[in-house]
């Protein structure tokens, strides 16, 4: 290793490392802006010169190498001079509008400056104005402020996969600006904002509301997806203004989603519940907390009095914190019930040895060499996961794709199979028998598969899998919300197996894995979710969900709480719960309470409240936990979130641990036979879901909550049908229907409309993978 | 005179005869013979590149560079491919000699090239051509065409069984390009800026790839090295100069254009050639190398000779060889706001320093000028390229101060009347 000194401190660094990590490591501190450790180097900035012995010129520290002996002076007169230069050049044409800049006072130009610019400008020409630019609702620009680093540029090629932004034009009249006019729609965008040193690309929904130094930054970790990013919430009085990433390379790196970032608007949203309401007749009344809670208790011992518990159903979100899921699934139980479940989107709902995870470490996933990504979105269910699977891609990694949707992944596949949903295990069952062919074992799976005709891609995509080390099959969203899900489940099991792959869930809600290891499942002779709708139940206590959204059939969980008796409703919003609950109880949002999330690798991460309730409302765990005193259940006796905690994970961890396991149910593998005729495509849009990200307008003014609106059919299609595209289009399902504008993606398979799932425009239409009909309007 | 040892006429010789660009006359005068003498000797590239390290080469776009030593850096043992790349982005002001090469010699390129792709076991080259000159791309297109014909590019070629094909890109006219690095950006596409460096393009270049970026003129005495020998050339020039060179004369002559005479000749025999400075006029100064070369008093200049090691020690470079002179109607103010204009205008914008300060200097000598100079201006000008050189990715950087750091130190009192009197020194 060479042995390298800067400012007199000798050190060793690791071969082909540059002189800024060697400072870095060194703790030395050397000014720059286009550097950034996750981007490739740029050198344009030139704030990092620094002098080295025997260079006749200062080099850029970023992307000057070191080499054995080599000598480096950061605060030289010689580098001084350089940096000061710099700076000089950078501030002539920068605006000196720092105090109406949102970038003021956490800005990297104006805290360099302070230590290498003078406090007078030499300069006396006239000042260069760039034009704003439109880039969607989620970055305000202000571009007279670039200072033409270029790492926005760089993000969107290196880690986006999209380069939304470019730099036009030469010398002065270079300029940062979206491609052709159009905006920025990247689900990783906002991170722009981050990444720019100065005001140029600041936050749309935070422009003008504080100044970063009135802001208290509050730790907390994301509830949109199975990754659990850290984030900080900036609060002041007592209101959330905005988020910002906390470096995790182990979880988020220093990258969030734009989900994490903007969904905190939905804490002051209109229909936030601020206080119990109670049905009377067709009446809806506020109440104390002490009547309401009450009322429910009450009318649930009546249900159970009368119609015994099995007559209650237990729904919960998979986003409560795991501390709530404990409590819920206690209080169902406690009352004697086992129709419980959190798995409130998936049309199977099968009992499973263990609690579905990745299978592996979420950093892990950047390092593998093959991978077989079975009915995932992933761009849109978990952006940062596809991120680090587009940089496995770029180290040389083979994806292979099974799907319904041949959607742009932003990075190299290497094949694919795209077909119908009902035909993925047909898919699946292929792979399987390329692989038997090859001569690996299939076991118990071997007799289903045997008679499949294997082809040419699937072939390929054996092949792959046979060849690399590290190997994963990974199951996603379209795969679990699917009604084959155990056949898809066993399949990829056997691929797997056969091939040597780890075996993960890309589970995709932030407490899935916690729901699972606490119970909030079905007992042995309870309904899974899915059959609680089937079969409709008199009485329903729902937690944290909206039910007409989040169902997997939204027609029939529509009918299902229309026929019962009683209907209780924890929320933090009101939502269309006045349609079917009789006693709506506010509950606090994410950032309002306590608690743990048990990301998608088993990691618990615990966070504290960042602000208080909204008005009455009050952390779900302690109205389990009164409602559990009012019922006379045991073991309600908690006074913070961590004692739930401890109860619920007695062995932290190690009890998460424990229980990790992707087997399948126990059964046999029977491959179901691809449907004919129409089938939807009901993923749930990316800004669709959970509460928080319906109602962010940020989040709702984007391109992807613009393509949700759509009913998305191949061109083919359209024309067969003689629809027209961009005109209204009825969309029929058994159960239900609706009106939605027709758009064209030939990248669907054939027989495939993409309707989402999740959304007030299909809260009308039956299952999400289910038979559909399109009719002229 | 043909192409012979006699004739000091290295790259400009063809211009004697009838059909300069034909591959006949070029045959017709040994053309092609050393092409066909390597392949038919299978002789070793450590041999090919002795001769050139020994005639002296110095790279002819602007830097110097030996050749001989360029073309050692590129890793012997690579796996994988390697380019040979030419540069005829020849946008420097001033400039105006590689496009005489591609108009009425491109064999002896085209030549030079497979030599170079042969040496440096290249699997192909590319011919880089500014994107303003338009007849010169047909002509190098056209000679490209007839050696293919003639069995000298392609597959297996003069049935040596060595594979090789060159290709011509022609840019958009961006100065920027002529940097090599900006020059393989662009050939693959990009917007052409430069990369820095380390690594250079000897091993990560085009495409990534081991990389040798020669200039037109630099490539094209290739052929007359290897024809006769790496001495000859050496004594066509003095020691550390090798060869003729072709010199582009412009200004205030008589008879500006190319005139190729050896390296070391005096300047003033140049100027003769030339046809010396128009009548009534007196020489006032010199831009020996190409705008970016610092300018020279008629004084220092007269005491040349035409050679880069002559005109370093006068304070200036022999760059490109691009010959600007000036008589006495000019006023260096005037002069000075033209070059910065070029200079701000042609800044790629990559980098900080060159982005901003190039447009700084530019509009403080403009105000000058336009007569709103201040008495402080002249050494901020100073000051502000002193934190441009050295400290940019590129030498564009450096190109743009070099001429304001010589005007104002040669001419300075010049400056001082424009500022002082808001008008010109000179009467015109």
């Amino acid at each position: 290793m060479p042995l390298i000194e800067i400012d007199g401190q000798q050190l060793e660094v690791a071969a082909g490392s540059t002189v800024m990590d060697a400072a870095q490591r060194a703790g030395i501190y050397i000014p720059h802006f286009c550097y950034h450790k996750k981007l490739s180097i740029a050198a344009n900035c030139r704030m990092c010169l620094v002098e080295v012995e025997k260079a006749p010129k200062p080099l850029p520290a970023c992307a000057t190498p070191v080499t054995d002996g080599m000598q480096v002076s950061t605060r030289s007169a010689k580098a001084i001079t350089a940096q000061k230069g710099v700076m000089e050049f950078l501030l002539i044409n920068h605006p000196l509008d720092c105090p109406i800049c949102d970038q003021g006072g956490e800005c990297q130009l104006q805290d360099l400056a302070v230590g290498y610019g003078e406090s007078a400008s030499r300069y006396q020409e006239p000042k260069r104005v760039v034009k704003d630019k439109d880039l969607g609702p989620l970055i305000s620009t202000d571009m007279t402020r670039c200072i033409h680093c270029s790492r926005c540029v760089r993000f969107g090629q290196e880690i986006a996969g999209l380069m939304e932004l470019g730099m036009p034009g030469r010398g002065e009249h270079t300029e940062v600006m979206p491609f052709l006019e159009t905006q920025v729609s990247h689900e990783l965008s906002g991170n722009v904002i981050d990444l720019c040193p100065v005001g140029a690309l600041t936050s749309k929904p935070f422009r003008f509301s504080a100044r970063p130094w009135e802001l208290s930054r509050r730790r907390a970790v994301s509830p949109h997806d199975g990754l659990g990013a850290n984030l900080a919430l900036h609060v002041m009085q007592n209101r959330v203004l905005r988020a910002t990433p906390v470096d995790n390379e182990a979880i988020n790196e220093c990258w969030l989603a734009d989900r994490d970032r903007f969904s905190y608007q939905a804490l002051t949203a209109e229909d936030r519940l601020t206080r119990p309401l109670v049905r009377e007749g067709e009446r809806w009344i506020e109440v104390d907390w002490r009547k309401a809670l009450a009322q429910a208790a009450g009318a649930l011992k009546v249900i159970r009095e009368t119609h015994g518990a099995e007559a209650i159903g237990f729904l919960t979100s998979p986003q409560q914190t795991v501390e709530e899921h404990y409590l819920f699934a206690r209080l169902a139980q406690g009352l004697g019930c086992e129709n419980l479940d959190h798995r409130i989107d998936q049309a199977d709902c099968p009992n499973l040895p263990g609690a579905p995870w990745l299978g592996m470490s979420i950093a892990e996933l950047g390092e593998l060499d093959r991978v077989l990504l079975i009915g995932s979105t992933l761009r849109k269910e978990q952006p940062l996961i596809a991120q680090r699977l587009r940089q496995a891609v770029k180290r040389g990694a083979q994806l292979n794709v099974v799907h319904a949707a041949d959607d742009d992944l932003l990075c190299k596949v290497a094949h694919k199979l795209i077909t119908r949903p009902s035909g993925l295990a047909r898919a699946l069952a292929e792979i399987a028998r390329a692989l038997a062919e090859a001569g690996r074992d299939l076991g118990a799976a071997a007799a289903a598969v045997a008679a499949v005709a294997v082809s040419d891609a699937a072939r390929a995509i054996a092949a792959s899998l046979l060849s690399g080390e590290r190997k994963a099959v990974l199951l996603g969203a379209v795969a679990r919300q699917h009604p084959h899900r155990t056949d898809l489940h066993r399949l990829a099991q056997a691929i797997a197996a056969a091939s040597g792959a780890s075996l993960g869930m890309l589970v995709d809600s932030a407490d899935a894995v916690g729901a699972a290891v606490v119970g909030c499942l079905p007992g042995p002779r309870g309904l899974g979710a899915a059959a609680m709708v089937a079969q409709p139940r008199k009485a329903y206590v729902l937690l944290g969900i909206e039910p007409y959204l989040d169902a997997q059939d939204a027609a029939g969980m529509r009918r299902a709480l229309q026929a019962s008796e009683l209907v209780i409703a924890l929320s933090a919003f009101k939502g269309a719960a006045q349609h079917y609950a009789h006693v709506i109880l506010p509950v606090a949002a994410f950032a309002e309470t306590d608690g743990a999330f048990v990301n998608m690798e088993g990691r618990v991460q615990d966070f504290r409240a960042a602000v208080k309730p909204a008005g009455e409302a009050r952390p779900a765990w302690k109205v389990l936990r009164v409602l559990g005193n009012l019922l006379d259940l045991d073991g309600f006796d908690y006074d913070t979130a961590e004692a739930v905690r401890r109860a619920a994970l007695p062995e932290a961890e190690a009890s998460v641990r424990a229980r990790l396991d992707n087997s399948p149910a126990a059964g046999e593998l029977r491959l179901p036979a691809a449907a004919d005729g129409l089938e939807r495509l009901g993923e749930t849009p990316i800004y669709q879901g959970d509460m928080l990200a319906r109602r962010a307008p940020a989040l709702q003014a984007t391109r992807d909550s613009e393509n949700a609106k759509l009913c998305w059919a191949r061109g083919d299609l359209i024309e067969r049908l003689g629809l027209t595209e961009g005109q209204p289009v009825r969309i029929v399902q058994e159960g239900g229907e609706s009106v939605m504008k027709l758009g064209r993606d030939d990248r669907l398979a054939d027989g495939v409309v993409r309707v989402a799932g999740a959304h007030p425009l299909s809260s009308k239409l039956g299952p999400r993978y289910g038979a559909a009909r399109l009719e002229k309007m | 005179m043909s192409l012979n040892v006699a004739n000091h006429k290295v790259c400009s010789w063809t211009q004697d005869y009838d059909q300069p660009a034909s591959l006949a006359t070029y045959t017709a005068h040994g053309g092609y013979e050393a092409l066909r003498k390597i392949l038919a000797e299978k002789t070793p590239a450590e041999d090919i590149i002795a001769q050139v390290k020994t005639s002296a080469l110095r790279g002819r776009g602007g830097a110097g560079f030996p050749t001989g030593l360029k073309w050692s850096f590129m890793p012997r043992g690579y796996a994988g491919d390697k380019y040979i790349v030419c540069n005829t982005d020849e946008g420097e002001p001033g400039t105006f000699k590689d496009r005489d090469i591609l108009l009425y010699n491109p064999h002896q390129l085209i030549e030079g090239m497979l030599i170079a792709g042969y040496t440096l076991g290249a699997k192909a080259g590319y011919n880089y051509i500014h994107g303003e000159i338009f007849e010169q791309y047909e002509s190098w297109q056209q000679a490209l065409e007839e050696a293919r014909a003639a069995g000298f590019l392609g597959r297996n070629i003069l049935g040596s069984g060595w594979d090789f094909d060159l290709f011509a890109h022609h840019g958009y006219g961006a100065y920027i390009c002529g940097e090599e690095t900006a020059l393989l950006e662009s050939i693959e596409g990009k917007k052409g800026q430069p990369r820095f460096k380390p690594p250079f393009p000897a091993s990560f270049g085009l495409y990534g790839k081991p990389t040798t970026i020669n200039n037109t003129e630099t490539l094209a005495s290739i052929p007359w090295i290897m024809r006769f020998g790496g001495q000859a050339f050496l004594e066509l020039g003095k020691p550390n100069n090798g060869g003729s060179k072709l010199f582009s004369v412009s200004g205030h002559v008589n008879r500006p254009g190319n005139y190729e005479v050896r390296l070391g000749t005096p300047f003033a025999e140049l100027l003769d050639m030339a046809g010396g400075v128009r009548a009534g006029h007196r020489l006032k100064a010199v831009i020996p190398g190409g705008s970016s070369a610092p300018v020279l008093t008629a004084e220092a200049m007269m005491a040349c000779t035409l050679d880069f090691d002559s005109i370093a020690k006068a304070g200036s470079m022999l760059g490109s060889g691009a010959v600007i002179v000036m008589d006495d109607s000019v006023c260096m103010v005037k002069a000075l706001e033209r070059l910065s204009y070029f200079y701000f205008e042609e800044s790629c914008g990559q980098c900080t320093p060159c982005r901003e300060g190039t447009g700084w200097l530019y509009r403080i000598v403009h105000r000058i000028e336009h007569g709103q100079g201040r008495p402080e201006d002249l050494d901020e000008l100073l000051r502000i390229g002193r934190n441009i050189g050295g400290n940019t990715i590129c030498a564009l950087g450096e190109a743009a101060v070099g001429p304001v750091a010589s005007f104002v130190k040669h001419f300075r009192q010049e400056f001082e009347y424009h500022i002082e009197n808001k008008r010109c020194m000179v009467g015109h």
